[in-house]
């Protein structure tokens, strides 16, 4: 290994320091609806005081049940929901006092914007004053001031949507679960409410609990993310962890692109496995336990892959055909033929000098291990 | 109008044709018939114009005598005395078979003054009394259907007084029929409200059973069912057999629940329940079941949830469903004629009694006019106090 290639393993190895006292804790919970396929699987997750987690998932993982479980609204079949250490399987939805801003809002259509946030309060049996001033306090917050007497059918999607978020908020929980709060809205509106509830999660100190199927909605939001397959968490971490060290192959299909080579151990040195894909020898990043003759899959990130690169910079370099080039503005997509492999993708920066590539030239490609990483083997039917 | 808009109207004209000739013309001629009546004023023109005359003090002259037997005799070859007769015997009673024999005896009595000749046949045409009667059933413009609906009379010096305790009967039925209006519309709000909420938050396949115990009794007829309601009511019959199988009923006190007004409550709840149900169904589908959950993640109750975020969604349903069951209600006739015994008759009973039995049409349209009125009454109400904009049916 070159010696900057040592240094970026020494610094995947170092440990991350564990969290803050846990606010939230699922624990082997399992559910099912019909009594025979589980749409939750022996789920095991821990949400720090004060965290930002994401949910995030295909469409039928389980994210809305896990949440629905959480809120009350359905039973674990198994296992246990514990809030700030106790179980809460029994106590009924409306004493968990959890704030929920549901996908379609379900804001009471008969009542004013004030009507609805005061609600909460009313139930609580709060003196009118108090509840005059939580209402103003919860609509500066999500900045509708002066809306208190319109309808909800008076206001656009955003500002609904930003009135189910006072109201989950105005009777102050510490804990708050959205199911994908802003799936309804268009491009713009979506990027301006993320950074919103950003805001008001700093500002208020909350845990969140946030659902989404939108990978950049995910990163952009939350401080880790917890990936979703078929009922299972497939890994939990930071955006940045998920993106630069994801720990199954799903994941590294799931968030952002991957090129996947599927090959077989040779030998194991350390954290460093030789892999055999399509008879060229890979040198990868060890992530899953394997031993020789072990199926795996190979994950590297185009933008990882270095064009006809200095000789000997790089342990893995191999001869490539360029296929096809992609014109994106700030860089350029090359689809390569590279270890038997035709899909394989590349991306560069569009810099001085790179107007050269043409289509059908032959090219060095390479990459360093520790951005080549060893993981299980990658059935392509269950793709997201 | 531009080019749409005279399209669109045509499109309309068919039904607008088919209501105007099978709805408002048959209800205008009705209404009409309650205030106008020409009959006698076709008959005895030249009489009335003459009574018009007449101090109504003593007999009138011989004059009068004279055009009303020429009339009376034209009326006998045109074939409306019956009619003109039986018009001037409701406002004086006994006055009928007097008029219906007079034209035939005043032919074989001798010719002279006709005075002399009527008082002969029958000392009542020397009363005036009965030349009042002729006067004012002359009038061809009459409230007299709407008093008498209404339980009034007009004394002879024009002012309106209530008719002898023994006459009353439709002040009193327009009430029963209303109570009976109002109860039948809560017996199936507390009825349909429930079913509603079952079937609207059913599973899809449950929804379907349970909508089609609502809808295949809807479809039966009229008839079948309110005739199987007396199979299960009757003295013998299905029920009273329970009860007394069961004990809880002697043999010999078998309960009356058919022929009388407990037949007629249970009977029209059970026909008009469907136009509760189904309005009340469709608004509750409108409503998300998120809402139910929201409310109490916000920590209220199921009944805080209920009474302040479910059941204000569901007014709308609510008073469709009743409104409709309640004009259908006061309107209703079949049932209360089947099952109602004499206690159980309503006031479309009477409507239609006086259409085909008693022929007083006049009378039959001021009792349906008044119907009409108080159905359109309770629409203004209700838009006034709710919004008929809100209605949703279905
Ligand atoms: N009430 C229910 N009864 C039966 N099955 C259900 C019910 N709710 C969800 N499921 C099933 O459970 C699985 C997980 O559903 P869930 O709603 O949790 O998915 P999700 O991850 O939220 O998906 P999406 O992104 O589409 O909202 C799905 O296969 C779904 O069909
Ligand atoms: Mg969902």
């Amino acid at each position: 290994m070159t010696p900057p290639e040592r240094e970026s393993l020494r610094r995947l190895l170092k440990r991350r320091p564990p969290g803050a006292p846990a606010h939230v804790e699922l624990e082997r919970v399992t559910k099912s609806y019909d009594g025979r396929n589980a749409v939750v699987r022996d789920l095991d997750l821990s949400v720090s005081r004060g965290e930002f987690l994401t949910l995030l998932g295909p469409s039928g993982s389980g994210k809305t049940t896990c949440l629905m479980m959480l809120a009350g609204f359905e039973a674990p079949s198994s296992g246990t929901i514990r809030v700030h250490g106790r179980d809460v399987n029994r106590v009924p939805p409306r004493r968990r006092g959890i704030g929920m801003v549901f996908q379609n809002y379900a804001l009471f259509p008969h009542m004013t914007v004030g009507g609805n946030l005061s609600f909460p309060l009313e139930v609580r049996g709060l003196e009118p004053a108090v509840r005059r001033e939580r209402v103003g306090r919860a609509l500066e917050l999500v900045r509708l001031e002066g809306f208190e007497y319109r309808r909800p059918s008076q206001l656009s999607g955003g500002q609904q949507q930003r009135v189910a978020i006072a109201r989950a908020l105005v009777f102050e929980p510490d804990l708050v679960l959205m199911d994908e709060p802003l799936g309804a809205l268009d491009r713009r509106l979506r990027e301006e409410l993320q950074y919103e509830i950003r805001r008001i999660h700093s500002d208020l100190g909350v845990t969140v609990l946030y659902v989404t199927h939108d990978q950049n909605e995910a990163m952009v939001m939350s401080d880790r993310v917890a990936v979703f397959r078929a009922g299972r968490i497939e890994q939990v971490a930071s955006p940045e962890a998920l993106y630069e060290e994801p720990e199954r192959s799903f994941v590294a299909r799931f968030i952002g692109e991957n090129n996947r080579l599927p090959g077989r151990v040779m030998a194991v040195r350390d954290e460093i496995c030789e892999v055999d894909v399509a008879g060229r020898i890979v040198r990868a990043f060890r992530v899953v336990e394997c031993a020789p003759g072990d199926r795996v899959t190979l994950s590297i990130r185009p933008e990882r892959v270095a064009l006809a690169p200095t000789p000997g910079l790089y342990t893995n370099e191999f001869e490539a055909q360029i296929e096809d080039i992609t014109f994106l503005g700030d860089h350029l997509r090359l689809r390569v033929r590279v270890c038997g492999r035709s899909d394989f993708v590349v991306k560069i920066p569009n810099m001085v000098g790179h107007g050269a590539v043409i289509e059908g030239d032959r090219v060095r490609v390479g990459w360093i291990p520790t951005d080549c990483r060893v993981l299980d083997p990658d059935n392509e039917e269950d793709t997201a | 109008m531009n080019g749409a808009g005279l399209r669109a109207a045509g499109l309309v004209l068919p039904l607008a044709a088919f209501i105007a000739v099978t709805f408002a013309l048959p209800l205008g001629t009705m209404l009409v018939r309650s205030v106008y009546d020409p009959t006698v004023a076709e008959a005895m023109p030249e009489t009335l114009t003459r009574l018009g005359e007449w101090d109504g003090a003593g007999m009138p002259d011989e004059v009068v005598y004279s055009r009303a037997a020429a009339e009376l005799a034209r009326a006998t070859e045109q074939g409306t005395l019956g009619q003109v007769a039986s018009r001037i015997n409701r406002v004086r009673s006994g006055l009928r078979s007097l008029l219906v024999r007079t034209p035939r005896q005043l032919r074989d009595s001798p010719a002279g003054p006709r005075r002399e000749a009527l008082l002969a046949i029958d000392e009542r045409w020397g009363d005036p009394e009965t030349w009042h009667a002729i006067r004012t059933a002359g009038d061809p413009l009459t409230a007299r259907h709407y008093l008498h609906a209404l339980d009034l009379d007009r004394a002879r010096d024009g002012s309106i007084v209530q008719r002898p305790a023994e006459e009353r009967v439709y002040l009193r039925l327009f009430a029963r029929t209303f109570a009976v209006g109002l109860a039948v519309t809560v017996l199936c709000m507390l009825l349909g409200y429930p079913i509603a909420y079952l079937i609207a938050h059913a599973s899809a396949r449950n929804a379907r059973w349970l909508l089609a115990f609502v809808l295949v009794p809807f479809w039966t007829s009229l008839l079948v069912r309110t005739t199987s309601w007396i199979v299960l009511l009757q003295t013998q019959g299905v029920v009273n057999d329970l009860l007394v199988t069961v004990g809880l009923v002697a043999d010999d006190g078998r309960l009356a629940l058919v022929h009388n007004m407990t037949g007629t409550l249970v009977a029209m709840t059970h026909i008009l329940l469907p136009f509760m149900v189904l309005p009340l169904y469709s608004v509750m589908r409108g409503i998300p079941s998120r809402q139910m959950a929201a409310a109490a993640s916000l920590g209220a109750g199921f009944f805080q949830a209920f009474r302040r975020v479910y059941w204000p969604q569901t007014v709308p349903g609510v008073g469709a469903g009743s409104l409709l069951v309640f004009i259908l209600a006061i309107g209703y006739y079949i049932t209360p004629a089947l099952v109602g015994g004499q206690s159980g008759q309503l006031i479309s009973n009477f409507i239609a009694y006086h259409m085909q039995t008693s022929l007083n049409w006049g009378l039959a349209g001021a009792l349906g006019g008044i119907l009409l009125a108080s159905v359109a009454a309770l629409y203004v109400v209700y838009d006034r106090v709710v919004g008929v904009e809100g209605i949703r049916l279905g």
